[in-house]
């Protein structure tokens, strides 16, 4: 009976301690091979798995030129990125929006002033910045919202717990939850795209689904010229050109968050 | 132990009958959320926490109030405290129990409750959140059962309780400064930033707290005629009013900071709760009742004389406890949301379906204190 029990808690103890191992040794085996390499314990940012046209860039990054946007162009990126992301249509203060339109005044609280009420009264878009050092990520307490190498902030549906951290978090309102089921308020369903459950969190993520196919942001594609995409890392693309020539600006940088998303104004 | 908590008087039993009746009152508003989604809330887009959280929050002080026991008894041999001393242990059991009960009221998805332990994520404070709460949890049900255990038997409580004992006093001081993390650290919500927001939840947690303790206190002296020892309750009356005192204090150091340096992100919550801010204050007669409660409640309390009076004792108490639930258990929370970082203002006002979630969680946590408290008054009494 005593050896019985000896050897019970002999193959218990090492059962343990191979499982307190087997953690660690994922911990070190992350950043090699294909798999996804989540951290462990802390955030940190996963790689990107893309197909062969995939479009990929150190840091994406993009400028809006807030001259270009008119009431025509605002609406249809609104309406394109809302129905490709089957974002619902939900009247009231409980609403989802993943891009939207707002005033100047709104998204730059402090760089205008009253002398300039037409500026202020200007509509421009706002999204997910997209930022370079996420509040949104750092407050998550499952992960669920997380960084990819490429500078993208995504949301893992299927994991969000619905606590809404992030959204206290996220100095610029760029997150929205599900207080309700979204589908019935879902004009048209896109099939390739998910639809969300009631109670979770949900925002803008760079069309991250098209760049791996090698397309451009939805927003992008239809702002005629308005908005430019591409990688900050790299001196020659199209939006350091921009911001190396024009004047632009960004939402609360004083905040520390450092946004990717910059307007020429 | 437990048996203790079966024998009772119809009063008791009545009791338990009627939070048992708005338990389910409370499942049943509950159920409406589970199939319809927090949109039965008041809760908007803008306004993204709110009864539920700011109720947690508050809780939460009420819960490290025990400390305020703990300290005089074994840090300065006041031995007075000794016989409320698992009242307070106790009622820290039920405030934890109450304050997770209202973080799983808020959650979206609740399924999904224990993804918070499957991927764990030490650079949220809500992880360490979760962490603190549950460890002191843990903490008083322990001390608590055990030294009780030990007066039941009449003999003195094991050796290695101390360690924990001792250990239950930076943990409940652990527990409110890491609420207060889990606001002060987000950058643009000008209301929570600011480093005495910890120390202004704890202050106002010490004064509600035993005030909570003082009240629970006398009913539980009117229905069982327990006595806590003379002189007991004005002792701790005068932890109430000091820390109440630091409380207000700190609240004017805000507000010092605030509209000396002008900072329009920073005045505007603090004008929407007192003032009104372009036209929206839902907020502002609950935030001046709650100032004016808090100072009626310290002037009566600052005099001794008064705290001898049991009348004026429980006035005081009543009028600081209440305060403090309006300052933090409404306030705190809605005035952090408005405005938005946008600078756009959406009011909040919890829903009745949310008040009636609420109602039914407050009195689970009444039941377990009942229970815990049944358990414990009888076991003293049996001993004398």
């Amino acid at each position: 009976m005593k050896t019985l029990r000896r050897n019970f808690l002999k193959i218990a103890a090492v059962a343990v301690l191979g499982w307190g191992v087997r953690p660690a040794s994922q911990l070190l085996a992350s950043g090699g091979g294909a798999e996804p390499s989540e951290g462990l314990l802390f955030a940190s940012r996963h790689s990107v798995h893309a197909g062969p046209n995939a479009l990929s860039a150190k840091r994406w990054a993009m400028v809006i030129d807030t001259a270009k946007l008119n009431e025509k162009v605002m609406e249809e990126i609104q309406h394109v990125c809302h129905t490709l992301h089957n974002v619902p249509n939900i009247p009231g203060k409980q609403n989802i929006k993943w891009i939207w339109e707002t005033h100047m005044e709104h998204l730059f609280l402090e760089d205008l002033h009253e002398y300039q009420p037409e500026a202020g009264a200007k509509s421009a878009l706002a999204l997910c910045n997209h930022c370079d050092n996420p509040p949104c990520v750092r407050v998550c307490p499952t992960k669920a919202t997380f960084q990819r190498e490429d500078g993208i902030v995504m949301m893992d549906f299927h994991r969000c717990i619905g606590c809404r951290y992030c959204m206290a978090g996220c100095p610029y309102g760029s997150r929205s939850f599900n207080f309700m089921d979204p589908r019935p308020y879902i004009e048209t369903t896109t099939p390739d795209f998910p639809t969300r459950t009631k109670g979770v969190v949900e925002k803008c993520e760079f069309c991250a689904e098209r760049l791996a196919e090698g397309k451009m942001p939805a927003c992008v594609e239809v702002s005629e010229g308005a908005l430019t995409f591409g990688d900050l890392a790299d001196p020659e693309s199209e939006v350091r050109k921009l911001l190396a020539e024009r004047f632009s600006i960004r939402r609360s940088p004083t905040l520390g968050t450092k946004p990717c998303v910059y307007y020429l104004v | 132990m437990l048996e203790k908590a079966i024998n009772g008087s119809k009063v008791y039993w009545g009791w338990i009958a009627f939070l048992l009746l708005l338990m389910s009152i409370g499942a049943a508003c509950y159920w409406q959320q589970l199939s319809h989604g927090l949109t039965i809330t008041g809760m908007s887009r803008d306004v993204t926490w709110g009864f539920y959280i700011a109720q947690f929050t508050f809780l939460v002080g009420v819960a490290a109030s025990a400390v305020m026991l703990v300290i005089p008894k074994y840090l300065h041999d006041y031995h007075k405290f000794a016989k409320i001393l698992i009242l307070g242990e106790f009622n820290a059991v039920a405030m934890v129990i109450l304050c997770l009960l209202f973080i799983v009221a808020d959650l979206g998805s609740p399924q999904r409750l224990m993804n918070v332990l499957l991927h764990p994520t030490p650079n949220s404070v809500l992880f360490w959140d979760m962490v603190v709460l549950n460890g002191y949890l843990l903490i008083n049900i322990l001390v608590g059962w055990v030294t009780l255990e030990a007066e039941r038997k009449q003999i003195a409580p094991p050796k290695w309780i101390k360690f924990f004992i001792y250990l239950s006093i930076p943990w409940a001081v652990s527990i409110h400064t890491v609420t207060a993390f889990l606001y002060c650290g987000l950058p643009g919500r000008g209301y929570w930033l600011t480093a005495v927001l910890a120390a202004r939840f704890l202050a106002s947690a010490f004064a509600a707290g035993p005030a909570f303790l003082i009240l629970v206190t006398y009913i539980a002296k009117i229905f069982t005629g327990f006595d806590p020892g003379k002189g007991v309750l004005p002792t701790l009356g005068k932890t109430v009013v000091y820390a109440m005192c630091v409380n207000l204090f700190l609240l004017l150091c805000e507000v010092f900071t605030v509209f000396y340096s002008q900072i329009p992100s920073h005045m505007a919550h603090l004008q929407y709760l007192f003032v009104g801010y372009h036209g929206h204050g839902v907020l502002v007669p609950w935030m001046w009742s709650a100032m004016i409660m808090a100072v009626v409640g310290i002037l009566i309390l600052i005099v001794p004389k008064n705290r001898q009076q049991d009348n004026l004792l429980i006035i005081g108490c009543l009028l600081i406890f209440i305060g403090a639930w309006i300052d933090k258990g409404l306030g705190m929370i809605g005035g952090g949301f408005v405005p938005n970082p946008l600078h756009e203002i959406t009011e909040y006002v919890p829903s009745q379906l949310e008040l009636g979630v609420s109602l039914g969680i407050y009195a689970t946590g009444f039941l377990v204190l009942t229970i815990l408290y049944k358990v414990a008054i009888g076991v003293k009494q049996e001993v004398e």
